[in-house]
Parts: C-alpha cells; structure tokens; sequence
C-alpha cells in the first residue's frame, strides 16, 4: 500500500529531483526506512548518528505533526500524504511525553496527625477529593525551599503556607525597602526596613501558625546550595539574577529535586517545572545566559506589580501539586503569559541529550563558578570612566558646556530629570550620534549607573573619547546633589 | 554555484538584520536555480521565533516554511536558501549552524555590528554535512519583473 511522501525542495537533489514519491509502508517509521534505503544519500540530512530523527526535521502526516501522534510509530493508509518539513535551525525536537503525576518523595517519616484546629482550618482541602486527608498530611510533612522572598515568593509564600505545607524555607538576605511594597505582598509598611526574612516569618506565623518557617539569611551560593537544598522536597525559584538560576537549576538536577520555575519581566512573565529525572531541566531551555546587562532586571526594566502574583501563584499552585501527586505537572512544558493582552501560551519542551548537567554525558557534577558562567566579574573595567554625582556638580559649574545625556527611556524622564541633561534613550543613541560634538566631555547617566555604562561603549566604539558616566545614575544625583527630586 | 543577489534584496535583508538587532533576524529566499547560478527573486521575511535566547539562536518553524514554499510555489519558485543575521558576531556560520543545516540551500548571513549590517555572506552545507563552504554572491541589478 503506497502512500504519498511530498519531498521539501532542499532535499529533492537526493531522490532525482522529485517533489513527491510513492512509498510503500504500514507506518512512518517504515516508510522513512524504505524511502533512505532507495535514496542513500537522503539518510544523513533525516537522521542523526545515533539513527534519531533530527531535530529539525518535521514529519506530517496529512495535517498532524507525527509528534503529537504516535511518532515513528504512527500508522499510514493508502491516500494519506506524508510530508517532510523543515524547521529551520534550532528546531523543535522529539517533545517530552506527558509526565505522569507522582508524588515528591518527603524526607520526613511518619504521616503527621492533624490536630482539630487543623481539621477546620483546611476543611475545604479536606472535601476535595483530590487532597482529602492524606493528602492534607503530604502538605504538612512536605519541606519546601523558597530562593528569595521578593515578588514571586511572597504569593507562593502566603498560599503554601495557607495551604498547610509543614515547613517553608526562605533563602533571603535583603532588608525589606519601601520600593517593594508594590509587588511584594508578604511585607508591609511596618516592616520597612527589617530583614525580609523576619518581616516574612511573622507573616507566615500570623497566617498559619502551624507552618514552621526555616530562615536561612544568606546569599545562595555555590558552597552551601547543596547543603541547604539537600534537607528539602521542592524548590520554587524567585531568584531575579541569572548566575542564583543557573545554580538552583544545577543543585536541583545534582540532587534529584523538581524546581518550580518563574521569571517576569514587566507585563510577561513565564513558569515552568524543571525536574531532571522526568523532564528538560533550565539548562535544556537555556544552554547559557545572555551577555550580561543584555536583559535588563526589574529594578532597571519596571514590573507590573500583579503579575508576580499570577506568575508565582502559579509556582505555588504547581508546589502542592507535585507533594500531592496531582494532575499534571507543569514538566516538560514552559508557560508564558502575557498580561496586556491577558494571554496564556504553552511550549513544549524537550530533554536536550547533551545538556552538560543533566544529560547522557553531563560535565557539571558539582555547582560551578555561575558569576564567571554568567560573564559577571569578567566585564570589562570602568577605571576611570564613571564620575560621582558630586565630582559632576562641580565640573559642570566650572564647564556649562559640558555635555550631560539622560539614557533612560523617556516615561522616566517625566518621573524625574536633571535640568540640562539631554535625552537621548539608550536605543536611539546609535542612530543619533550625529547629534554630539566630539569636542566637548560628555557624561552619560540613567537610573542607577548600568545602561550609562552600555552608552559609554556604544560612544567610546564610535570614537568618542572624553566620555564617562555618572555613578549610581540620577538616584545618586538626587540624594547627594539636589534632593528636591524624587526617587524611584 | 553563485548566489546571485538583487541590491534591493540585498538592502532588505541588511534592513531586516537591523530592524530586529539586537535579536538575530531571518527569513527565507524564493528563486530558481539556472545552471550554476541561483537567482533570488523574492525574500520571504520571517519572525524569530526564538524567543528564548533570540540574540544568538533563530528558529524558522515548520508551519512558516510550509507556508513560504506553498506560496512560492505558485510563483513557480523554489526556495533556494535562508538568511538571517549575527548580531555583534561575524557572518561565519556556528557549530550550531551546521547542525541544524539543510543540504543545497544558501545560508546567508549579515553581521550587525551595534545595530549596523556590515559584512554578508553565504554558505551551503556540504553533502556530507561535515563542512559549510562559502559560495560567492553575485550582486545584478535586475528590472524588477517579479514583485
């Protein structure tokens, strides 16, 4: 029974030049046996060494994507089309299967007993089937380590701890500042000022006081992440720095752990669960961070303030259900969501086989070095090339015709300027050198001291010479030069 | 074999390359193959669709490719060949590239350095797969019969 396989342009040099054969065969695995034993040379450009089909190559039959059918194993009748086409570069490879909801093996021992008041305080857990009484006791012995206490781990803390997980580590070691009001609802005015993992802790306790909160006030770093990972079940990551991802990412894979992923970025953000031994960990999506400063943090690029709140909700959400053994885990799968236009999209992703932490040959079999990983440290030196605020005032009164340019983007300028500079936002500055005389010293300055820096290398790579940038931006021009304007 | 270019293709894709900087830009070329010369007619812009890591990865997807040769096809084209940018990166294809290369197709690539197309050239993929071999562009100016 032959069916018919249409040929994508640039492999019909390898079947005499045709753009469709006639391929007997029950299955597609068979026909594309059939098809590269006829067309030697075809089999190289369809299937990798190892005889998988590449990553790049989609096969169809009539409107289906084979992976999402039974893939190789995907029957075929005579009349169905089989069509082969590319993705160019990059491509999706062969998806991870649904993963199947188990539940996270718990450290603790016996199941614990819930008291009366427990009894009541869940009883709307209690009358779902799903959770009942037993899961309700997974909940309490459950250990889980929240990676920072800011905009994703206040939701995720409040509903854990609501929820009755037994204990909650907090990795923290900031003081909670009033710019974090806006998003971060597990601290409060009243608590300005504090640790934020006291502020959190007092929280959590007022909340359910049932819950033991674990503080662990320090940096997560290379040295103590396994020791301090080690005595949890799961790990939600609300880490806002890349070199904290990729070391949570790789104590997680290193010691078996699922690790409830969230990121946001201004009105998107995005949420995954990277569990190595059933799944793509962080490392399978994103083999290396981007050059550092490429992506702006949130203190540099702004947040929505809900949207932690949805993305870690969610990060929480996907918690119980991984100690509960619930549905299906966000494994395998990347959501990304998008709050102006209020739009939830799901990618696939897949295992990379030769991911250096968890795939057949891993290279990292112990944290690493994840600022130099991350290009951190090894920046090119500013020497010389930033002037504070103070230095700034003085030349400029001594030189009015020094040249100030304002590199944040222009809604920021309405929050707050200083009078004199000129705005030229960071992305416009290469297109509008032409607008600066060479001759005359110029000082770059933005928020807090990091996008001036980028504008000093687009200047300098242009020729500019005397350029440098102010230090710690119009934030420390306002608090040491003129403080009639506000901080943001 | 030589690529032969149209300056309007040319400048459109240096355009494109720049428009998405610092992101890598791509799309695919439509044409025919006339003895040893490949005759672009018409660029087919696509989007990234690596969102993830877009400044140094591209991803044409299946469903865009079907897509463009459909339509070309009913131009009587072929496609003939892939561009896309390196940003900040010389226009020498990556491990990576080669990879994930189809055979016989021109790879084009446009440096952008800061923001500006410099340098373009192109590569096809050896039948082996083991090497990327430059092949000359040929820059024509041609009436534009096709549009």
């Amino acid at each position: 029974m032959a069916v018919t396989v249409l040929i994508p342009t640039p492999l019909r040099p390898f079947v005499g030049g045709r753009d469709a054969l006639e391929v007997e065969g029950g299955n597609v695995g068979e026909l594309l046996e059939r098809l590269t034993g006829e067309h030697a040379t075809l089999k190289p450009h369809l299937f990798a060494d190892d005889g998988r089909l590449r990553s790049f190559v989609n096969v169809y039959v009539n409107d289906r994507d084979i992976r999402q059918l039974a893939q190789r194993d995907t029957p075929v009748k005579p009349g169905d089309t089989i069509s082969i086409i590319p993705s160019i570069a990059g491509g999706a490879a062969a998806s991870v299967g649904a993963p199947q909801a188990a539940p996270v093996p718990s450290k603790a021992a016996p199941p614990p007993v819930l008291s009366h008041e427990e009894i009541l305080r869940y009883s709307r857990h209690l009358i779902l089937p799903d959770v009942g009484l037993d899961g309700q006791k997974k909940l309490k012995a459950a250990r889980v380590l929240l990676v920072g206490a800011g905009g994703l781990g206040s939701p995720a803390a409040l509903y854990l701890a609501a929820a009755g997980v037994g204990t909650i580590g907090i990795v923290d070691f900031d003081v909670v500042d009033k710019t974090n009001l806006q998003r971060q609802i597990l601290h409060g005015t009243s608590t300005v000022g504090t640790p934020k993992l006291e502020s959190a802790a007092a929280r959590i306790h007022d909340l359910n006081p049932n819950v033991r909160v674990e503080p662990f006030e320090t940096r997560l770093t290379s040295e103590n992440a396994l020791d301090i990972i080690r005595e949890f079940d799961v790990v939600a990551d609300g880490t806002d720095n890349f070199p904290t991802r990729y070391l949570v990412n790789d104590a997680c894979v290193l010691l078996d752990k699922p690790n409830v992923y969230g990121s946001i970025f201004r009105f998107e953000g995005q949420a995954s669960v990277f569990y190595a031994k059933r799944g793509p960990c962080y490392r399978c999506l994103y083999s290396e961070p981007p050059p550092p400063g490429l992506v702006p943090s949130c203190a540099e690029g702004g947040v929505l303030g809900v949207l932690p709140g949805i993305i870690g909700s969610i990060q929480a959400m996907e918690t119980i259900k991984l100690i509960l053994g619930a549905g299906e885990p966000l494994i395998g799968r990347l959501v990304l969501f998008d709050a102006l236009k209020l739009q939830f999209r799901e990618l696939k992703l897949e295992k990379d086989p030769d991911c250096p932490v968890c795939g057949r040959h891993p290279t990292i079999t112990a944290p690493i070095d994840y600022e130099a990983f991350c290009g951190i440290g090894v920046e090119p030196s500013y020497d010389g090339a930033e002037i504070t605020a103070e230095q700034l005032k003085d030349e400029w009164d001594r030189t009015p015709e020094l040249v100030v340019i304002d590199v944040r983007e222009p809604h920021e300028h309405a929050i707050a300027h200083i009078d004199g500079a000129r705005l030229i936002p960071l992305g416009e500055l290469p297109d509008r050198l032409g607008e600066l005389d060479g001759h005359h010293e110029i000082v770059t300055h933005c928020h807090h001291g990091s996008r001036s820096l980028k504008a000093l290398e687009i200047l300098k790579a242009a020729g500019f010479s005397k350029v440098r940038s102010l230090r710690g931006g119009i934030d420390a021009w306002a608090v040491n030069v003129d403080r009639s304007l506000p901080r943001y | 074999m030589t690529l032969v270019l149209d300056s309007r293709h040319v400048s459109a894709i240096r355009r494109h390359g720049e428009a998405d900087y610092p992101a890598e830009a791509c799309g695919l070329i439509g044409g025919a193959v006339d003895g040893d010369r490949k005759l672009a007619v018409q660029l087919v812009p696509l989007v990234n669709r690596r969102t993830d890591s877009a400044r140094n990865r591209y991803l044409i997807d299946p469903e865009s490719f079907r897509r463009a040769q459909e339509r070309l096809e009913r131009d009587g084209l072929d496609i003939i060949g892939v561009y896309h940018s390196h940003p900040d990166h010389p226009p020498a294809p990556s491990a990576f590239d080669r990879d994930h290369a189809w055979p016989r197709l021109s790879y084009v690539i446009v440096g952008v350095a800061r923001g500006r197309a410099a340098e373009m050239k192109s590569w096809v993929l050896a039948d082996d797969r083991g090497t990327f071999e430059e092949e000359s562009i040929t820059k024509e100016e041609r009436k534009a019969v096709w549009q």
